[in-house]
């Protein structure tokens, strides 16, 4: 069962998983049973009952209560217990503990951010205290998206217009894969995360010390990390590679069309606004897509990724 | 013709014809030219006509389903860009939801079959067969004219807000399906009617055949849904067009109203799709055992319990969608109550065959392909409903497994099971039964190695619509790319026998299959107008413990049933023998 278990299913690692994967081998279990049965059935009587002569005379079968009865109900009670099943570990799966930590999620096409209460925002990566309930706050600012880890089971979708929640308490350290589940455009496949489950004490220090780490690097490494951290790599590539948006290679200093023939130079101002107002200016061929990064980087940071921008040549 | 022989039932006497072998005229040669086809209400031709746009659609439908399956050879990008794969995935869905399934067994096997088996010269609209022929084929072009100028990438679902901001000819697509949907309309409305009102004599309700029950069945979902996905089409136009903030957050909307909408049709539009497919094995394993059907009643009712309980499901595609969880314990349970009725269908075949006189003809093989994949969609299914496991298993590829196991496992198999059925009939050819036989093997061989692999992965949580993966779901992609190319192989073959026996297929007998059903006791092909003479009924379609010879069309008289002065009333005179 452990190896059928792992070859069917992620590893469990939240505390609501089990119930999930109980239901899920029991429901599989039966219906093999089921399966393998009447499958046997049928080609037993294919073959017992094969046409002899076109002569062959068939008993006139034309109904058996007792026996109708018998396959409507018992199907009738296995499919009940299923539902109750199935519809206890949902109430489990949404009712919220009261003393979760809370951690707001936005979501954007195409990527994940993620809000802590001191104010600093992560992007696709959400880092997490384990053993003790999270419960995850979350908008979408434009399309629907769905936050689905397979590690925890959860799956909850995004909404632009109002919030939905989520929650979920990790068994132990460790790192999980984060999907968007609901269909987003281009890179809906490329929309994903990862969750960092630390131990308490650990989650403290990452909180305390998340963000100034930053102060005493020098301003184009600090650039590089942050055009992975906020995922821009999603949908510019820094080797020349066309994506949903312009490459980062050659971009300094060239000059662009737009998509009303304004031709743009690309310098400071351009980029700071390509960042902050994204939509203001498209480059020519290119969709309107890129959300904006208001709030989510500082001008210190706007600085570095403009240095970083500079060393792509 | 006229082998004269007398019966004696209980009170009247009938004259019976055995049906002309081989006849020199029937529909496919009388009124020929393009002009006579297209103009025609023969409801055979209709059907013909449609089956001829079907198969264009499922190539066109597959041809994409495999480009899509070989861009998944590789973890990224293979040979086409991200756009363009949403693109292809959003055709594929559409076409072979909009254009193939939801017609497939209705407008094309229905229309064919629907008249001959209630004993009648056509449906009783035909006018307006024809008319829902060509808006099915306005449809069609619209949707063509929305592939070639942009594209649609929204998958088949046209969710918003996603759908109302995306580029492409949207509004298009949408105005396609639109118009598409009243065919099926006026389709389901000329049914009922024809069901109702235009049984030959004799045939009472507990006399029609059960592919006539699912096809009734299905028509009532056809006419009460399906103008809910017109009122949702529209609503999305006027929002796109006027800026009426119906589903757009962005205008005042609400994205999860659009949900219930589309799913409160698109719930049921997929009964339209497998409903009458259970009509098709119903009569096959009937005919291929030589056995009364077992549990006529419980069939027929089932069907039109699945169609009733069908309309208060919708809510289980919205799990996780952010609707109320007593909705969902409701749906959730609604959900599986739809679940009875079909396994009791599946129990009913099964006994049937007990007993039996099994043929295992080719569409007796399909049938029991049916059963086996149709059960494994049926279980997963079930998995689904389940609260608790549906949070974690939806919009995985589990989900796409589970419904290609319904649709193309199941509804597909059945098309097949009725296409090498009623082939011979439509026809006057015999095909192949090594290569129909080999072909069904390869596609059932193909099939299962397609999605077995793809219900791992969705349990493993590999995301559907995605154009990148990660590494670890390679190996499974690879092998079910590999079972696509074998179903394309499968029918590949399959197209090529039934090309061949189109043109040059040994000729048929009239019941090649010893069949008592009633289309089957007119000749192959059928006459331009089905019946020379109105047929009386006496026997159920399923009676195989009486003689073949009791089925054999008969008159209520022994002159031509048309005389005045020798009517006969006979659904009142006749009593039920059986």
């Amino acid at each position: 069962m452990n190896r059928f278990s792992d070859f069917m299913l992620p590893p469990a690692k939240s505390t609501t998983a089990e119930t999930t994967d109980a239901l899920f081998h029991f429901i599989n279990v039966t219906s093999l049973i089921f399966l393998v049965g009447i499958t046997i059935a049928i080609i037993f009587f294919s073959w017992k009952y094969r046409r002899r002569s076109d002569e062959d005379v068939t008993p006139v079968i034309s109904h058996n209560n007792k026996l109708e009865i018998t396959w409507s109900v018992i199907p009738l009670i296995l499919v009940m217990i299923v539902f109750g099943w199935g519809f206890t570990g949902y109430m489990n799966l949404i009712t919220i503990p009261d003393d979760a930590y809370e951690v707001r999620v936005v979501a954007k096409s195409w990527l994940w951010e993620f809000h802590y209460e001191t104010g600093f925002v992560s992007v696709n990566e959400l880092h997490v205290p384990a053993n003790r309930p999270v419960k995850l706050v979350m908008s979408s600012d434009d399309v629907i998206h769905s936050f689905f880890v397979p590690d925890y089971r959860v799956k909850m979708d995004v909404l632009p217009n109002r919030y939905t929640s989520l929650w979920f308490e990790v068994t132990e350290p460790g790192e999980s894969i984060v999907y968007c589940a609901e269909y987003c455009g281009t890179a809906h496949s490329n929309m994903l995360a990862t969750v960092f489950a630390h131990t308490q004490e650990d989650f403290d220090t990452w909180l305390e010390t998340a963000g100034s780490a930053d102060d005493d690097m020098d301003p184009v490494e600090l650039g590089e990390q942050l055009v992975t951290r906020n995922a821009c790599d999603t949908c510019h590539s820094t080797d020349g590679t066309r994506l949903q948006g312009p490459t980062f290679q050659g971009l300094w200093g060239s000059e662009r069309e737009m998509e009303d023939g304004e031709i743009v130079v690309v310098d400071e101002n351009y980029v700071r606004e390509s960042i902050l107002e994204p939509n203001a200016r498209i480059t020519k061929g290119y969709q309107p897509v890129m959300p904006s990064y208001a709030g989510t980087l500082n001008d210190r940071q706007i600085d570095a990724i403009i240095e970083y921008l500079k060393t792509l040549q | 013709m006229a082998t004269s022989e007398a019966k004696p039932t209980n009170k009247i006497q009938v004259r019976r014809y055995k049906p002309e072998e081989y006849p020199e005229k029937h529909y496919l040669n009388e009124e020929t030219g393009i002009w006579a086809w297209m103009t025609t209400v023969d409801h055979k031709k209709i059907g013909l006509m449609y089956l001829a746009s079907l198969a264009f659609f499922f190539f066109v439908g597959g041809m994409l389903a495999l480009v899509l399956r070989t861009e998944l050879l590789t973890p990224a990008r293979s040979f086409m860009d991200a756009d363009v794969y949403n693109q292809i995935f959003t055709l594929h869905g559409a076409i072979m939801v909009f254009f193939f399934l939801v017609p497939s067994v209705p407008a094309a096997l229905g229309n064919f079959i629907l008249p001959l088996q209630l004993g009648c010269k056509d449906v009783a609209f035909p006018r307006v067969n024809l008319a829902s022929f060509y808006i099915y084929v306005i449809g069609a072009v619209f949707t063509l004219i929305a592939i070639l100028t942009g594209g649609v990438d929204t998958g088949w679902t046209f969710y918003t807000p996603y759908s109302a901001t995306t580029g492409g000819n949207v509004m298009m697509m949408t105005l396609g399906i639109f118009i598409l949907g009243f065919s099926s309309i006026l389709t389901g409305v000329n049914f009922i009617t024809t069901i109702h009102k235009l049984r030959a004599p004799g045939m009472t309700w507990n006399k029609l055949p059960l592919n006539m029950w699912a096809l009734y069945a299905t028509s009532i979902i056809q006419v009460l849904a399906t103008p809910v996905l017109a009122i949702t089409l529209l609503l999305l136009t006027m929002e796109r067009v006027l800026s009426i903030g119906i589903f757009d957050p962005a205008l005042g909307g609400d994205p999860v109203l659009y949900q219930h909408f589309f799913w409160f049709y698109s719930h049921p539009a997929v009964y339209i799709m497998i409903v009458p497919g259970f009509g098709v094995i119903s009569e096959v394993i009937s005919t291929f055992s030589r056995k009364i059907i077992f549990g006529y009643w419980a069939i027929a009712i089932s069907s039109l319990a699945i169609a009733f309980i069908g309309f208060l499901v919708w809510g289980h595609h919205m799990f996780t969608a952010g609707q109320s969880s007593l909705a969902n314990m409701v749906f959730s349970f609604l959900t599986f109550l739809v679940g009875i009725p079909t396994g009791i269908k599946i129990f009913n075949w099964v006994a049937t065959m007990y007993r039996g006189s099994i043929d295992m003809k080719t569409p007796m093989l399909y049938a029991q392909i049916f059963l086996f994949q149709f059960m494994i969609g049926g279980f997963t299914g079930i998995m689904l409903g389940a609260l608790a496991v549906d949070i974690h298993l939806h919009d995985t590829y589990y989900v796409v497994a589970h419904f290609h196991y319904v649709m193309m496992g199941g509804m597909v198999m059945a098309f097949l099971a009725g296409l090498h059925y009623w082939w011979p009939k439509m026809f006057g050819k015999m095909y192949s039964e090594k290569w129909a036989k080999f072909s069904a093997i390869i596609i059932f061989i193909g099939f299962n190695m397609t999605f077995l692999p793809q219900f791992v992965m969705g349990s493993q949580g590999m995301p559907r619509r995605y154009f990148n993966y990660i590494d670890q779901f390679q190996s499974f992609h690879q092998f079910s790319t590999i079972g696509s190319y074998i179903i394309g192989i499968g029918f590949f073959i399959m197209f090529g026998y039934l090309l061949y026996s189109f043109f040059r297929g040994e000729k048929a007998a009239a019941n090649p299959w010893g069949s008592r059903a009633l289309e089957w006791q007119v000749s192959s092909p059928p006459p331009l107008h089905n019946f020379e003479h109105t047929p009386v009924i006496i026997n159920g379609p399923y009676d195989y413990h009486k003689p073949m010879s009791e089925f054999q069309l008969g008159i209520a008289s022994k002159h031509n049933g048309h005389h005045a002065g020798e009517k006969v009333d006979i659904s009142t005179t006749v009593k039920d023998k059986a």
